[in-house]
């Protein structure tokens, strides 16, 4: 009876192996979660970071470029240092930097390796090199920061740090904290293009971290692919030169070769040195360039809006032309009344009109763009007339962005019927309301970038290519460039001769110091005033571009508060001219250079 | 079959210390497999000697060895060195001794011994509770390191009782304990107390309805349902939280903390189950030799195994060990000595205990408690101790037919 006992007992232990099979099975053939699990116990991704590509000017000189930087890690665990005082000499730190380093180190783990001093330059790593040996837990970890050949472009180029937690939140292309980011400028709008790819390596590492060799001998892994190199439109010579010319002053100077869109130059003042905002002190520079009350960090070639002054009657002359309101023959009357005029009055056309400056002339000519009695109440004519006038206005590229190939472009402001609905509170509104507009005056905003554009648009007669940047990448050897369209905002280009004609006669009565005697230069100079309310000095403005045949520059400048555009402006933009056109300013009795690098425009009357 | 164990065992500790980064002599006696080998070469020494000697010697010496160990297990408690909280060994330089282990080998001989001498049976109360003396007094002693996983195995002695004669109503109870123990842990005490009430009624209706089975009942579904309040309240108030979390990360994998209690358990599992059909490859096992599984070469060891061999792997370890306690029951059966024959299924006891806690703990079926599995986990102790229990049963078996002839 007992010896059946020996049965149970049996059964009992075959029982109990058959579970185990069964539980085993399921764990390890069954569910395959715990495959991935294991995979994410022991897989750690190092990401090999790309080179960030470099750009380059127009005539391949080297404008910004990665320098080597060297990050000092630690491992707290294998910290041997015979002599703490050299060690600190060496580094240039002192002991409680040193106890303070380390210990942040070994808060974060003692076994893997943390920066113990971030950033130490070529220059000191060169220094260093041959006695870190000496220092055991100590090695350095190289990396690259941007570096710029010239002090200038600050704010065209922008600038990289570390990734927002918002761009972070936002983020669908793979960054991670403590990424580097291009912020404004061409490093922000070519990000893309610029960053690379970032390579990745699978590191098995045991339960502490430590590595443990690669993960399938490296079959994942992939190779960081450098950034491309961006093909700047830039003349960096002559790019340096604008920004002298503007030092010491508030303005801009934009620059176009109107045959393709490109801009030569876009200089911003005051600016700051790009080689402050890279490396180590980055925060602390970028904190002071911040607090700068002269606003260092806006461009005021894109994001400047101002009143457009009488440049904009070569505009004016345009859309009338353009809408067939008159022609180059037709010779109107004007008396004096019906706007302020330094003109006398007398029969004018086109031509007559832009080289006088006649206010009462472009009053008129706008008041036949607007009430063209489609609709016999004035008002609603008004309103009619005010959109089409409007929507002219834009074609020329006012009123929105030019779509310029950095981020932070204003649009400025082209006032339509909505605008003085809007503005007169539905109230009924008529031409004679808005009237200053013909001269350039009133609502109407525009930045620096547009009026260089319709300087583009004048010498190309009648199309332009989008103001650009950059015209293509580099990569490998191989060259890719950008297709810019080509515009053609108005219905026709006969009657731009006409309107260079009469540009190019004023320039002797209103820009006297700006004429060069083997250059024409066909330009425009303005004055825009600052409102009623403002008592500081007016803008002087200045478009122009040259030579009068096959155009090679084409340029706005705006000088704020430096008086009348025949000076500041005009002068900055010869002198620009003439640079680009003959590479060297050639002396004259003038000597305009000098004029304007002491930036006393206003007879010494400024305040 | 004994060799094929201890070889597999011995390139598993390697296995699972194994780091691709530094080069690893298995021979070399400052590492687990290098000092497991130095045990083997030791275990042979004890095979040969456990050989040599007489084999009426064992069942002679018996109750001078429990005695022995007896007081070991009080030495080991007042001067043992304490690791990992439990006091269960001596140091001896760079090797350690458990004397709990070879307690084991002491208790199955005395155990034999008593229940051989003629005129006791089990069947008698007094004889019973001897018996059970015998087989739990070092449980007291151990409980007192306190090393729980040890004194589990103790209760491996119920199986030769039983062969011999032990009413199956002990198993039975002992059975209701564990499982009414379980229910409270995972069911309400209300629906606890329904389902016993319902098995009462069914059983009343099933057998007798006389009035002595319907009260006797009643008693019995009171005190368990009494047991249960109790036993939850024990749980609760006074296990210890470590504990308390040990035994319900299996019930609750998912909620009790895996950094924490649960820790060693879900590694234990993501290594066991990333083995998937046929293993990741010797020496190839990441979880296990880059340290996400702790005690990975001696109670977890099976983790090594389940994830470099996989499933097939696993099966054939487990038919290994099926096998063995098989064959040594079989041994066990052909005595003609009743005191070779409960030494013989002390034996085959004890190993499917050990076996039986240490697989169920490292795949998630019983709270995890410090036991190894023979032959596998790292250990002298041990070792030694299953060597010499499986050799002295053989030699024993060597003169099971002179037994014969002088009976």
């Amino acid at each position: 009876m007992l010896e059946n006992r020996r049965f149970i007992i049996q059964g009992v232990f075959v029982f109990v192996g058959l579970i185990f099979l069964i539980k085993l099975f399921g764990l390890q053939v069954a569910d395959d979660t715990y495959r991935s699990k294991a995979e994410r116990n022991i897989l750690q991704r190092i990401i090999q970071y790309p080179f960030r590509g470099l750009i380059y000017d127009r005539k391949d000189e080297l404008i910004v470029y990665n320098e080597p930087m060297y990050d000092l890690m630690v491992v707290p665990r294998d910290v041997q240092i015979s002599d703490t005082t050299a060690f600190c000499n060496l580094f240039e730190i002192t002991r409680e930097e040193f106890d303070e380093n380390l210990k942040n180190a070994k808060t974060y783990s003692r076994v893997k390796p943390s920066a113990f001093l971030k950033k130490i330059s070529h220059e000191k790593y060169a220094q260093i090199q041959d006695q870190l040996y000496k220092f055991n837990g100590f090695y350095v970890n190289p990396r690259t920061v941007r570096k710029y050949t010239q002090p200038i472009l600050a704010n065209e180029l922008g600038y990289i740090g570390e990734i927002s937690q918002e761009q972070l939140n936002s983020d669908t292309a793979g960054y991670r904290a403590g990424d580097y980011i291009g912020i404004t400028g061409l490093e922000e709008y070519y990000e893309p293009q610029l960053r690379g790819v970032r390579g990745a390596s699978y590191k098995m590492v045991n339960v502490s971290g430590i590595e443990k060799g690669s993960f399938r001998d490296g079959a994942w892994d992939t190779v960081a692919i450098p950034g491309k190199n961006l093909l700047s439109t830039i003349d960096l010579n002559l790019q340096a030169y604008a920004e002298k010319l503007l030092e010491g002053k508030k303005g801009s100077v934009v620059a176009i070769d109107p045959s393709t869109g490109e801009i030569l130059v876009m200089a911003s003042a005051p600016t700051y040195d790009p080689n402050l905002l890279t490396g180590k002190n980055f925060g602390k520079n970028f904190k002071a360039i911040q607090a700068d009350s002269t606003a260092r960090l806006f461009n005021r070639a894109i994001q400047a809006k101002y009143p457009a002054g009488s440049i904009f009657k070569t505009v004016q002359a345009l859309i009338a032309l353009d809408e067939g309101v008159t022609h180059p023959q037709e010779r109107i009357y004007c008396d004096t009344f019906s706007i302020g005029d330094h003109a006398p009055p007398g029969f004018y056309d086109v031509k007559k009109g832009i080289a006088k400056s006649s206010n009462n002339y472009f009053y008129e000519l706008m008041r036949r763009v607007v009430n063209r009695e489609i609709d016999s109440n004035t008002y609603k004519d008004s309103q009619i007339g005010m959109d089409k006038w409007a929507e002219g206005i834009r074609r020329f590229g006012f009123g929105k962005k030019t779509g310029v190939d950095i981020p932070g472009e204003e649009a400025g402001l082209v006032p339509d019927a909505k605008y003085y609905n809007k503005l007169y509170n539905n109230k009924p509104w008529k031409y004679s309301n808005v009237a200053s507009l013909s001269i350039g005056q009133g609502e109407l905003l525009v930045t620096p970038i547009q009026m260089a554009n319709v300087a583009a648009i004048i010498a190309n007669r009648g199309h332009y290519y989008p103001p650009h940047l950059v015209r293509g990448f580099k990569q490998n050897g191989k060259t890719e460039v950008i297709q810019y369209e080509k515009k053609t905002p108005g219905k026709g280009s006969d009657y731009y001769p006409v309107i260079i004609d009469a540009m190019a006669s004023v320039m002797k009565e209103t820009a006297p110091r700006a004429i060069i005697n083997d250059i024409e230069i066909i330009g425009k100079t303005g004055t825009a005033e600052n409102g009623l309310k403002d008592e500081t000095p007016d803008h002087s403005v200045f478009i122009a571009f040259a030579p009068r045949d096959n155009p090679k520059i084409a340029i706005a400048v705006y000088v704020e508060n430096a008086g009348w555009g025949g000076r500041a402006a005009a002068c900055t933009a010869s002198l620009v001219i003439e640079k680009h056109l003959r590479g060297y300013i050639k002396k004259n009795w003038q000597n305009r250079e000098n004029y304007v690098l002491k930036g006393d425009f206003l007879d010494g009357k400024q305040n | 079959m004994y060799f094929i164990l201890v070889i597999l065992g011995w390139l598993n500790i390697y296995a699972s210390v194994y780091d691709p980064t530094q080069d690893l002599n298995i021979l070399s006696l400052n590492n687990n497999p290098g000092k497991q080998f130095f045990w083997i070469g030791t275990s042979v020494v004890l095979i040969i000697l456990v050989l040599l000697l007489d084999f009426r010697l064992y069942e002679s010496i018996a109750p001078l060895l429990y005695g022995l160990f007896i007081l070991l297990l009080i030495a080991v408690v007042i001067f043992g060195k304490e690791i990992n909280g439990a006091k269960a060994w001596f140091q001896f330089g760079a090797f350690r001794l458990q004397p709990s282990e070879l307690t084991k080998f002491a208790t199955a001989l005395l155990l034999a011994r008593y229940l051989s001498t003629t005129g006791v049976k089990l069947s008698d109360f007094k004889n019973q509770m001897s018996s059970f003396v015998i087989m739990f007094f070092p449980v007291a002693l151990i409980m007192l390191q306190p090393d729980l996983g040890s004194a589990l195995i103790f209760f491996s002695f119920i199986i030769p009782a039983f062969r011999e004669g032990l009413p199956p109503i002990y198993i039975i109870a002992g059975l209701a304990v564990i499982i009414i123990g379980t229910l409270t842990i995972v069911l309400e005490i209300e629906t606890i107390a329904i389902i016993l009430a319902s098995v009462g009624v069914l059983w009343v209706l099933l057998t007798s309805k006389s009035l002595k089975n319907i009260l006797l009942t009643l008693l019995l579904v009171a005190a368990s349902i009494g047991f249960a309040r109790g036993f939850e309240y024990a749980f609760e108030e006074f296990l210890p939280k470590y504990q308390r979390d040990r035994i319900l990360v299996i019930f609750y994998p998912d909620v009790v903390d895996p950094q924490g209690a649960g820790y060693n358990l879900n590694q234990s599992k993501i290594a066991i189950g990333s083995g998937g059909f046929s293993g990741k490859g010797f020496l190839d096992g990441t979880q296990t030799k880059f340290n996400f599984v702790p005690e990975q070469s001696t109670d977890f060891i099976f983790s090594t195994l389940a994830e470099e061999h996989g499933w097939l792997g696993c099966a054939i370890i487990i038919a290994l060990f099926i096998g063995l306690m098989m064959r040594i029951v079989f041994i066990a059966e052909r005595q003609k000595s009743k005191f070779a024959r409960i030494y013989g299924y002390s034996i085959a006891a004890i190993i499917f205990f050990h076996f039986t806690i240490n697989i169920a703990m490292t795949i998630g079926l019983f709270p995890v408690v410090g036991i190894p599995l023979p032959f596998f986990s790292y250990g002298g102790s041990s070792l030694w101790s299953f060597t010499i229990m499986l050799f002295v049963l053989l030699k024993i078996d060597m003169h099971r037919t002179q037994v014969l002839m002088r009976g």
